[in-house]
């Protein structure tokens, strides 16, 4: 789960992460207030959406006068911002984070994630703070340090010294490097104990004033360990999410959507996926991922219909069930009692694999629904292709 | 011969007494598998379907001497019950529960470093032996005695590749699912060691996704070391970046864990890879000449 920067740097004030003094904003009147309050040489006014690239698209504002502080939240509010993270219908932007400037004297960058083959977590930092770290990686490799952190024993002072004498602090800024470490050892603290899937600061910039300060924040979250943090769980914001993918999380069921027109239905992550890849193959794109899981029944079924078609861009429908411990039968009653609730205009294909599916296609056949049914993934895949041609 | 498992496997299924747990341990006793405990703490006493319940693994060992666990404990406790597991002495943990918190895993991961323990999992189909022992949620009839190992991060998708290899008469030897979590036990690498010393296996089928670069590392290690036919197929050439696909590890990151890139370290390393799941079993068949 993400949450929106001013969330990430509440966090980091309660974990002891220095940031700006800085709050959310989603009226000019509270904005007029908040200025007044913060009373500082430069206001930095920032779009809130769940994506980066917001300064280049126009989403972050600075300005010295504090009278103009209203005029810029009425401008970003309701705002729709395109960048390179939010596809090309862009995000509307909602909130705001109001906050002092910093005297930039140095930027950096530091992130904390787990490392996949090794299950350690991993301190990432580089004096190219401000840049894309993966461009920095691409073409600057021997800029990116590496800190792995023994979870056994946790951060230790050493850990820190050793990103701080890499990057070069001390050289660079005598002060900070104290802080720095402390602040490693805070980072990894809020990682370990909000159960954290990456914390990102970049730029982590060294003010003029010999201060450290994260003036950017990013924090994932587990989706599996939200059910130790409630905190976590009320940063949800659902204006930021598809609202059939709300929609298929209630349901239970694993839904993203794409761009293309072929909706697909399918039990199991890896097969679905495989689903999608194969309609790619006989020449069409499709609509959605969507994972009904193991257990599929009429109800799921019907919701996984419902989704489907609220998407205007299925043209057709393609459900791939291999039957292991669920029966195709069962899975065939179950359509035909979802196709009688839910009205399918579109034409749809289904492919029935694994325990009775003989039985399973048999009841399909025969129950009357505009349908067609098919034994191999390659054949069904080829039928929804040419029932609702190719992509253009 | 076969890997991981096999008839004189003794199985203890934690969480017995759930109702995943009490259907698949009676599912697996049905292949033939010897489940010979449960463990449900508070339950001593108790038998699900003919197998003696335990409070805690270290009985479960000492009465039944098990030594391989199958775990469907629910995701909070489930760290807890892997590292019980390991403590009581089993040799060999396999863990079925999906959506395990990733700082568990980090956690158990570095618990289990260094000890006489194999993980597989968790989030897995579990590890089936043709004929000798499901220890796992896979449907046993769609196995065939054949000459084929796989190894998998997915579950209904390995289905679909058994299906096409039993369907085509050529059959498997033991089908092992490594799980989609990012941070798991056994990973590729050792079970394609496995497979390769394995007498009774002719050829491999690795089935992969997006995300992590266990595929590449895979890649690197058949080049070295592989000298059976290696077949693979990578899901999520479609898929987008930056959201996960069902699977909490399935997910391209900074550009990193495409399918595509996959694919070309593995064909570089002399696997062949195919582009149409449909077309697994007609490969693996071209593989061997048949």
């Amino acid at each position: 789960m993400n949450v929106h920067e001013f969330q990430a740097k509440q966090m980091f004030g309660q974990f002891g992460v220095p940031v700006p003094r800085g709050r959310e904003i989603t009226s000019p009147e509270a904005g007029a207030a908040w200025a007044a309050e913060l009373n500082t040489p430069v206001f930095v006014v920032k779009a809130q959406i769940h994506a980066g690239g917001r300064g280049k698209a126009g989403g972050v504002k600075i300005t010295k006068d504090k009278a103009a502080v209203p005029g810029l939240v009425k401008e970003l509010i309701g705002k729709t911002l395109v960048t390179h993270q939010t596809g090309p219908k862009g995000r509307e932007v909602r909130r705001l984070l109001i906050e002092e400037g910093a005297a930039i004297a140095k930027e950096l960058y530091v992130s904390l994630l787990v490392d996949r083959d090794s299950g350690w977590p991993v301190f990432i930092a580089s004096t190219e703070g401000g840049m894309e770290i993966e461009e920095v990686a691409a073409h600057r490799p021997e800029k990116i340090i590496r800190e792995a952190i023994d979870p056994a024993v946790g951060f230790q002072s050493y850990n820190g010294r050793n990103v701080a004498f890499a990057l070069g602090l001390p050289a660079m800024e005598p002060a900070v490097v104290n802080p720095f470490i402390q602040m490693l050892g805070n980072l990894y603290r809020l990682f370990m104990e909000k159960n954290a899937a990456m914390v990102e600061i970049n730029p982590l910039v060294i003010t003029s004033d010999k201060k450290l300060i994260a003036l950017d924040g990013k924090v994932s979250f587990d989706d599996n360990a939200l059910f130790r943090h409630t905190d976590v769980q009320q940063m949800r914001d659902l204006h930021e999410e598809d609202p059939l993918e709300i929609e298929a999380g209630e349901n239970n069921l694993n839904y993203i959507k794409l761009d293309g027109n072929i909706g697909c239905m399918v039990n199991g992550a890896g097969l679905a996926m495989a689903t999608m890849d194969v309609i790619k193959l006989a020449g069409s794109e499709p609509a959605n991922f969507l994972d009904v899981g193991g257990g599929a029944t009429k109800e799921t079924v019907a919701a996984g219909f419902r989704i489907l078609l609220k998407d205007p861009n299925v043209k057709g429908i393609f459900i791939n069930i291999f039957g292991g411990i669920v029966r195709c039968d069962r899975i065939a009653h179950g359509v035909i009692e979802a196709a009688k609730e839910v009205k399918i205009n579109v034409p749809l294909v289904v492919r029935l694999q694994g325990t009775n599916a003989d039985e399973g296609r048999k009841l399909l056949s025969e129950s009357g629904l505009k349908l067609e049914v098919a034994n191999d993934l390659w054949e069904a895949a080829q039928k929804i292709v040419k029932l609702t041609g190719k992509a253009a | 011969m076969s890997i991981l498992v096999n008839k004189n496997t003794r199985v203890v299924v934690q969480g017995i007494t759930g109702k995943e747990g009490s259907f698949h341990a009676t599912q697996c006793k049905a292949y033939g598998t010897q489940v010979v405990a449960g463990v449900t703490p508070g339950k001593a006493g108790q038998e699900v379907e003919g197998i003696p319940v335990f409070n805690t693994v270290r009985d479960a060992v000492k009465k039944t001497e098990c030594d391989t666990s199958l775990i469907f404990v629910p995701p909070p406790f489930c760290a807890d019950a892997i590292l019980e597991a390991a403590d009581a002495g089993i040799k060999l943990v396999i863990c079925i529960t999906e959506g395990i918190p990733v700082n568990d895993m980090v956690k158990v991961k570095r618990a289990l470093r260094g000890k006489d323990v194999r993980l597989i999992g968790p989030n897995c189909p579990g590890v089936i032996t043709v004929d000798e022992a499901k220890i796992g949620i896979m449907p046993g009839f769609i196995h065939k005695k054949g000459v084929v190992g796989v190894v998998s991060r997915s579950g209904t998708l390995t289905y679909e590749a058994v299906h096409q290899l039993s369907t085509m008469g050529l059959g498997e030897t033991t089908c092992v699912g490594i799980g989609g979590d990012p941070v798991n036990g056994t990973g590729f690498v050792d079970v394609l060691a496995l497979f390769e010393k394995d007498p009774e296996t002719q050829a491999i089928v690795m089935i992969g996704e997006i995300g992590g670069d266990a595929e590449e590392k895979a890649a690197e290690f058949i080049k070295k070391n592989v000298k059976k036919p290696v077949v693979s197929f990578i899901a999520g050439i479609t898929a987008p970046p930056g959201r996960r696909m069902g699977h909490a590890g399935a997910i391209i990151s900074g550009g990193k864990g495409t399918a595509a890139e996959k694919m070309k370290s593995l064909e570089a390393a002399g696997v062949r890879v195919v582009k149409n799941p449909a077309e697994i079993g007609n490969a693996v068949k071209v593989a061997l000449g048949r």
